[in-house]
């Protein structure tokens, strides 16, 4: 009020006030109403377009229990997705084995529940190395440009170049077979996609004036990436990392199906899928669940990460 | 040049809170793979004024004049090619790090396009909260709402809309909004690069009382960045003619308006649109576009589409002389010292009103 203070007695000072009070009843008001303090937000707005789109609920609802499987797994699973039992081995679907069973008498029903959680967690979290590599990559290109820029986007260039499977095996090679090797290697292949794209954001957000009045305030560069530049990406990331989840996940199975992914006894669907080659006439249905898993998830992430896109892009707004 | 820009607008006004001397912008032109070219685009030659406190200086102009680049030059948010801006007497120009920052916070902007100049993600409370969050000038979280509430209050925001975003809001709004992060630290000097030039003419009315209000409370000084010569003639105290980054007319507004000296200044008043005035057609409209920066004419950068054009001004830059109290001009109309042969009018295309002449006369000018 010290601003005000100064000419209290005047009327429109006052009028003002009463403007200012009647304003925060207002708001107080739609605060009960709505229970939120925040009314309508980006967030709020891109959910309501989102809740309209069937196809990208129907995506959702699959990852959601895509997620659920991989969380309890071992609850929904009915045996030990490792336990041999030979005399069992390769059975066609029936009651004990709705799948079946493979060459070593294990539960492919199992097998595949288990597998569900090595091949989200390969999209996940890889594709989450890839988003932080990439988003710094992309801010330190497009934000600092100049030889940083020439610099990074030569890097990209060449990561890029090369062919995805070859590189993606000759890093596993060095790297040596594993799970964890195989975050590492796919994320470090993957983030080049992301960092063009924030590069171009960056570069873009750049010269827009509310960044430029942060600079004038004293701003950091910390905080012009964190509160200016991160905010206004954050879309962008989703949906890059919604389409590159599932090119995670079918990454993860070529290269288990090669052999230098997830190793046995390890239940990976890529690896299954390897697995049951030499039975492909014979025990058709052993390749096919998998394949089949493969699909379900790679296309409703990849369907899900189309409708994000739209529903985050504010251009597509009325 | 310094003496002469002393004011004249009476004794309260003698405090200088801005100055700036020769202030001078090239920007390099990158062409080519191999090797750096020697061309520049010329946007801002030798320009110096005084900003008094409490005094609105405008500067008017063309686009493409320089008026922006004065402005972020001031600012330094693209560092001049050389000149100097003093800031309460303190060299601006040569701080670095903190001390720069701190002297900042003396100086904000206002942005052109309301759109563009608020962050998307945040919300008004966090926008306006932007300076004293960086600042560090609350200790409570409470005592930055109290601000953010004050201030708000004071530009004309309802407080309802505190954790709204821009987008929800008119372009009015919007401005106001921009106005209130500009004053939230309560600094002496409000740079405005055209605050209403994208509002509609009702809305423009408010925001300019709005600032004027502002003003009179906080003590503000304001260079005030326009291209609307009515606007200006309204806001200001002062005002500054600007022609391809050069500075050609600087007066009180009264009399820059009632007598302009400068011939650039008498066509730019010529044509503001008046009820009850001859035609369009019957005016003196300047014919010809602006000579690139990047070649400059010769002499006096206006003379390609001056009507007066003489000799000397294909040859000589014309100085920036004070021609009455407080009124100084660039223009060899009003120097003395020439000789016949030099004041001799030249057969510009543009006297005739023909604009390829003009053009072809620019770039044979240019080539010289």
């Amino acid at each position: 009020m010290a601003l005000l203070s100064s000419d209290k007695g005047d009327k429109k000072v006052q009028q003002a006030e009463r403007v200012a009070e009647d304003a925060a009843k207002a708001q107080e008001a739609e605060q009960a109403r709505t229970g939120k303090k925040r009314a309508s937000s980006y967030w709020a707005v891109s959910w309501n377009i989102f809740k309209k789109d069937k196809v990208g609920m129907t995506c959702l609802v699959i990852v959601g229990l895509l997620v659920l499987v991989a969380l309890l797994a071992p609850v929904l699973a009915p045996f030990d997705p490792d336990a041999q039992e030979l005399s069992n081995m390769l059975q066609a679907p029936n009651a004990t084995h709705p799948f079946g069973t493979d060459e070593f008498g294990r539960d492919i029903l199992s097998r595949v529940i288990f597998g569900c959680r090595i091949s989200l967690s390969v999209g996940v979290i890889s594709q989450l190395i890839a988003l932080v590599i990439g988003f710094l990559a992309g801010v330190f290109a497009g934000y600092f440009g100049g030889k940083v820029d020439a610099v990074i986007s030569f890097i990209i260039q060449v990561f890029s170049s090369f062919p995805f499977l070859l590189f993606a095996i000759v890093v596993m090679f060095v790297l040596g077979p594993g799970l964890i090797n195989l975050y590492v290697a796919l994320g470090l292949l993957m983030w080049t996609s992301t960092a063009r794209l924030v590069r171009g954001d960056v570069m873009r957000l750049k010269g827009s004036e509310y960044i430029q009045s942060c600079i004038l305030s004293g701003g950091s560069s910390w905080r012009i990436i964190m509160k200016h530049l991160l905010p206004n990406c954050v879309s962008t990331l989703i949906v890059v990392s919604t389409l590159g989840i599932p090119n995670a996940i079918l990454s993860e199975a070529s290269l288990s199906f090669l052999g230098l992914g997830v190793q046995p006894p390890m239940a990976s669907w890529g690896q299954m899928i390897s697995a049951s080659q030499p039975y492909i006439q014979s025990n058709t249905y052993y390749s096919v669940i998998p394949g089949i898993a493969i699909i379900i998830t790679v296309m409703a992430f990849n369907m899900l990460g189309d409708s994000l896109r739209d529903a985050l892009d504010p251009k597509m707004r009325a | 040049m310094d003496k002469n820009t002393e004011p004249a607008s009476g004794a309260k006004d003698s405090d200088v809170v801005l100055r700036v001397e020769h202030l001078t912008k090239h920007y390099p032109i990158k062409s080519g793979l191999v090797g750096r070219s020697k061309r520049y685009v010329h946007a801002l030659e030798d320009v110096s004024f005084e900003l008094h406190r409490g005094e609105t200086f405008a500067i008017v102009g063309e686009s493409g004049c320089g008026k922006s680049t004065t402005g972020k030059c001031v600012l330094r948010l693209t560092e001049p090619t050389s000149g100097k801006v003093y800031l309460d007497g303190e060299d601006f120009t040569s701080l670095k790090g903190a001390d720069l920052t701190r002297a900042r916070q003396k100086m904000k902007l206002i942005f052109q396009d309301p759109y563009s100049s608020l962050n998307p993600r945040m919300t008004v409370a966090d926008i306006i909260a932007e300076p004293i969050d960086i600042a560090h000038t609350y200790k409570t979280r409470a005592e930055r709402d109290a601000r953010v509430e004050e201030i708000m209050q004071a530009v004309g925001l309802d407080l309802v809309f505190k954790y709204r975003y821009p987008h929800e809001f008119s372009g009015g709004q919007r401005q106001r909004i921009g106005i209130a992060r500009a004053i939230v630290l309560e600094p002496e000097i409000v740079i405005c690069d055209e605050p209403v030039s994208a509002l509609d003419v009702s809305v423009q009315a408010k925001v300019i009382n709005l600032l004027e209000e502002l003003q009179e409370k906080l003590g503000l000084s304001y260079v005030f960045i326009s291209h609307d010569l009515s606007v200006v003639k309204h806001i200001s105290d002062r005002v500054m003619v600007m022609y391809l980054g050069h500075e050609m007319e600087l007066a009180e507004t009264d009399e820059l308006y009632d007598q302009p000296l400068h011939p650039y200044t008498q066509a730019l008043l010529d044509v503001i649109p008046r009820i009850g005035h001859e035609r369009i057609q019957d005016k003196k409209i300047l014919q010809g576009d602006v000579p690139s920066p990047t070649n400059p004419p010769s002499g006096c950068c206006f003379h390609t589409r001056c009507s007066k054009c003489m000799r000397v001004c294909t040859e000589k830059v014309p100085e920036l002389r004070e021609v009455k109290p407080g009124h100084l001009c660039a223009c060899h109309l009003f120097d003395e010292a020439l000789s016949e042969a030099e004041r001799e009018l030249m057969p510009m295309g543009v006297a005739q009103g023909a604009g390829a002449a003009n053009s072809a006369a620019s770039r044979q000018e240019s080539g010289a």
